[in-house]
């Protein structure tokens, strides 16, 4: 089971040509910069846009063809606005209740509201509620009113890096006790990379890559578009903790070993860790490693080089044990090291992020 | 400044304008029902002695509240004999100057051919919805309507069915539309050129059913030193005017 | 001092101004609904008709109603096939034409409000599975209420206020036709100031607090954005 998205519209200097195959579990990130089409095609999919040429099969159930149209109340989804869009006549109580009262909703209230963390608010109005109250409320007005379908258009954009935090572990706790599928539309990297797990890239209204994360941002000439930001996102198990160094050994799925902060996981837990390009340097096969400050050293095959956005940097795609990494490096550099695809070095890594 | 300078030139020549005009001008309040010969007589006027006049139309009543308040008139040509009475006890009009220069003639019209037979049976008959007057409170040929009504001893049944117009020009318009079946107008509204009532039918109502209509022209306080206001009044009631008048259906003294 | 028949119109002007103001709710609401939503090239030109009285002299809506509403003319010839009879000189003929003349004192506030709504606690609510007319009623009306109550004092005041009208179509038949303004006329014309200044004094005073009454409750449109 799937969705699947045809879309194709034209105004001037605008068109979305989009034709994707969805995975119907799992948070989607749709990425890309603004203007790339990104929103129109999550309001397209909630039938907020009317695009006439379109097709779009929700796992197996037809919401729009030729000349068929599923107007946006009879679809079972929910949608969290970038501007929490609460209405403001109503109570918090109120507006949770209203879709919940509308689509016969069973789900509980109290879950949701303990889960994001508003049962607090349940009496106020939404202009006494901050910008992250506001969202959180969203997000469960979405929820309660039992959607098939979560749409999310950059829910976070609004806030300040504050509110961001505050709301992301809630987002994070949702991506684990969802069972729907969920579309998140956003321009930040970090969101994408603690949150998803597929990934959809827009540029210019066309899909430039789509598939798992980890392949994605690793695939293609996607990391340039991360720019700062370029990096991979890898699952890796917790398989010790040294409490004398205060430092936890993780393992990829091929076995390769980063030694990460403590940050209190317990052994066998499955966490999301992210590593930078910038935060990646290669080492010639030949200099065997050697004293230095960094800690996880790995040994990679060079895959291919890339281009980079400015002309004096270049990215390395490496693979350490099946698990893919970048490297952002001068080109100077990878010229001296003769660095070309098929050959071993050792990758230094100098930071790693525990995404949780 | 030459903005300024502009507006000053035009405002000279706006005034001086004025002031010329003013010297052989004659404003005059006309009752709304004597407009159309009264734009005759003043042509005529004007061809003849080579003064201007200036009208202006309207009821009687809002004329005297405009005259006690400084309206500039010169010459009242009323509808009633009421209105120069008062204007005479304010002393704001000058009784010697004072004429009857028409009498009113009132008659039942209706715009249906055949509705209103020629004895006004079709009153006592009532087989009508509305019957239209002028405000009797308000109008002469309004309180003549109410006065006939009251000696053909119709006044209390037909009270229902009367509605009341703000002038006899209104009361016109109601008959005329077709929305009241028939209505008490001045002759003069309904008179054509030749002398008949060419639309419609009617009941000219007998002398004897309501007072007489005297309509009565007065120099006002204002045209006091004004040659023309007078020279129009002598007009008014010379032979010439007379003619137009009768042809407009009204009586003469 | 005031006298009866003054109290009689008084009365048969707030029952017109009562019905008029309900009628134009009903009529006003989904007119300004459709102008403020719709992306209709007619919009432009029902707007404009919508606005006509409010700069047509009185005495002409009231001259052309009178010729329309008569037997000969189009609105009069309908109601005769009705079997609702000629509407001049009735006070459903007064509400009709007070209606048509009040109408954009109604629908132009109600359509700034819904138009400054913004279309999306609307997309909201049809996310959250609200039909149309759900979202109507418990988002759209509720969030224009500022809108509606200004249209609704304004309907009111206006057709208390309003004369020219009245005076082409009523006939000025006492407890049927004969409304204040109308009532206030006639003691002008008939000299009897002193009549004159007591309902003027009162049609002042009445228009005056309604007015700030509504500019107290409701200053300016309520910011929700």
């Amino acid at each position: 089971m799937s969705i699947e998205a045809r879309f194709q519209l034209a105004y001037p200097g605008f068109t979305l040509d989009v034709d994707l195959c969805l995975p119907s579990r799992g948070i989607t990130a749709i990425f890309g910069r603004s203007g790339s089409g990104k929103t129109t095609l999550l309001r397209a999919i909630a039938g907020l846009e009317r695009v006439l040429r379109g097709r779009l099969v929700f796992e197996g159930e037809v919401w729009q063809d030729v000349n068929f149209f599923l107007p946006t109340h009879r679809r079972a989804l929910g949608y969290v606005f970038q501007e929490a869009n609460l209405f403001p006549h109503l109570s918090v109580q109120a507006n949770l209740a209203y879709g919940k009262k509308r689509r016969r909703s069973q789900s509980d209230l109290e879950p949701i509201v303990e889960l994001l963390g508003i049962s607090h608010l349940l009496g106020r109005m939404p202009e006494r509620l901050s910008g992250g109250e506001r969202q959180r409320v969203a997000i469960a007005r979405a929820l309660l009113a039992n959607p098939r379908l979560l749409l999310m258009d950059e829910p976070l954009a609004a806030l300040d890096a504050e509110r961001r935090n505050e709301i992301l572990p809630y987002l994070e706790s949702l991506h684990d006790e969802l069972k729907i599928p969920v579309l998140y539309v956003s321009h930040a990297a970090d969101e994408v990379a603690r949150l998803a797990d597929h990934l959809v890239v827009l540029e210019g209204g066309r899909v430039v890559a789509a598939g798992p994360l980890a392949a994605t941002l690793a695939s293609a000439d996607l990391p340039i578009r991360f720019g700062e930001d370029a990096g991979v996102v890898l699952v890796a198990r917790v398989a010790e903790r040294d409490p004398r160094w205060h430092l936890a050994r993780l393992v990829l799925a091929g076995g390769t070993a980063l030694w990460v902060r403590d940050d209190g996981h317990p052994v066998g837990k499955t966490l999301r860790v992210r590593v930078l390009a910038r935060d990646v340097s290669l080492a010639h096969k030949a200099n065997e490693p050697s004293e230095s400050s960094i800690l996880n050293r790995l040994r990679v095959t060079v895959r291919e080089l890339r281009p980079d956005s400015h002309p004096a940097l270049a990215l390395a795609l490496l693979e350490a044990d099946g698990q893919p990494l970048l490297a952002r490096l001068t080109r100077r550099s990878a010229a001296e090291m003769k660095l070309e695809p098929g050959i071993m070095a050792w990758a230094q890594v100098k930071a790693v992020a525990v995404l949780g | 400044m030459a903005y300024f300078r502009y507006f000053r030139i035009a405002l000279s020549s706006i005034l001086a304008w004025i002031t010329i005009a003013q010297a052989d001008e004659v404003h005059v309040a006309v009752g709304a029902n004597f407009a159309s010969p009264m734009k005759l007589i003043a042509a005529e006027f004007e061809k003849e002695t080579g003064h201007k006049i200036v009208l202006s139309y309207g009821t009687v009543g809002k004329f005297y509240a405009q005259i006690k308040n400084g309206a500039p008139f010169e010459v009242l040509v009323s509808s009633d004999q009421e209105t120069p009475d008062k204007l005479v006890a304010d002393g704001l009009a000058l009784e010697t100057t004072r004429r009857t220069y028409a009498i009113g003639r009132l008659v039942l019209w209706s715009a249906k051919p055949g509705f209103v037979d020629p004895n006004g049976e079709v009153l006592k008959k009532g087989e009508f919805r509305h019957l239209a007057i002028a405000n009797p409170k308000l109008a002469v040929y309004g309180a003549a309507a109410q006065e006939t009504l009251k000696r053909m001893g119709l006044w209390e049944t037909l009270a229902p069915r009367i509605v009341q117009a703000e002038n006899i020009t209104q009361a016109h318009q109601f008959v005329a539309s077709g929305n009241a079946e028939l209505g008490f107008v001045a002759l003069s509204q309904v008179i054509d050129r030749d002398g008949r009532i060419n639309t419609g039918s009617h009941w000219l109502v007998p002398a004897d059913l309501y007072p007489r209509l005297r309509q009565d022209v007065i120099v006002l306080a204002r045209g006091r030193h004004n040659p023309a206001a007078a020279a129009l009044v002598d007009y008014l009631v010379g032979s010439k005017a007379r003619a137009i008048i009768k042809s407009y259906g009204y009586g003469l003294e | 001092m005031l006298s009866a028949s003054d109290y009689a119109a008084i009365w048969l002007t707030l029952k017109l101004a009562g019905v008029t103001t309900i009628i134009l709710l009903l009529i006003g609401t989904p007119l300004a609904w459709w102008l403020a939503r719709t992306r209709s090239r007619w919009k432009g030109l029902i707007g404009a008709v919508v606005a006509l009285p409010l700069v047509l002299p009185p005495t002409v809506i009231g001259f052309y109603l009178l010729v329309l509403m008569g037997p000969e003319g189009s609105i009069g010839q309908f109601t005769q096939w009705a079997g609702l009879g000629l509407l001049p000189f009735t006070f459903g003929g007064l509400v009709v034409a007070s209606v048509i003349y009040s109408l954009p004192f109604v629908v132009q506030p109600i359509q700034n409000a819904f138009e400054t709504l913004g279309d999306q606690p609307l997309e909201a609510a049809a996310t959250l599975g609200a039909r149309p007319l759900d979202t109507f009623f418990t988002v759209a009306l509720p969030l224009a209420r500022p809108g509606v109550l200004t249209a609704t004092v304004l309907g009111f005041a206006h057709t208390v206020g309003e004369f020219g009208v009245v005076l082409m179509i009523g006939g000025n038949i006492p407890d049927k036709t004969r409304v204040v303004s109308v009532q206030l006329y006639d003691h002008v014309e008939a000299l009897e100031y002193v009549e004159a200044h007591w309902l003027a004094g009162g049609l002042v005073l009445f228009s005056f607090l309604v007015l700030a009454a509504l500019y107290t409750l409701n200053p300016g449109q309520s910011s929700r954005r």
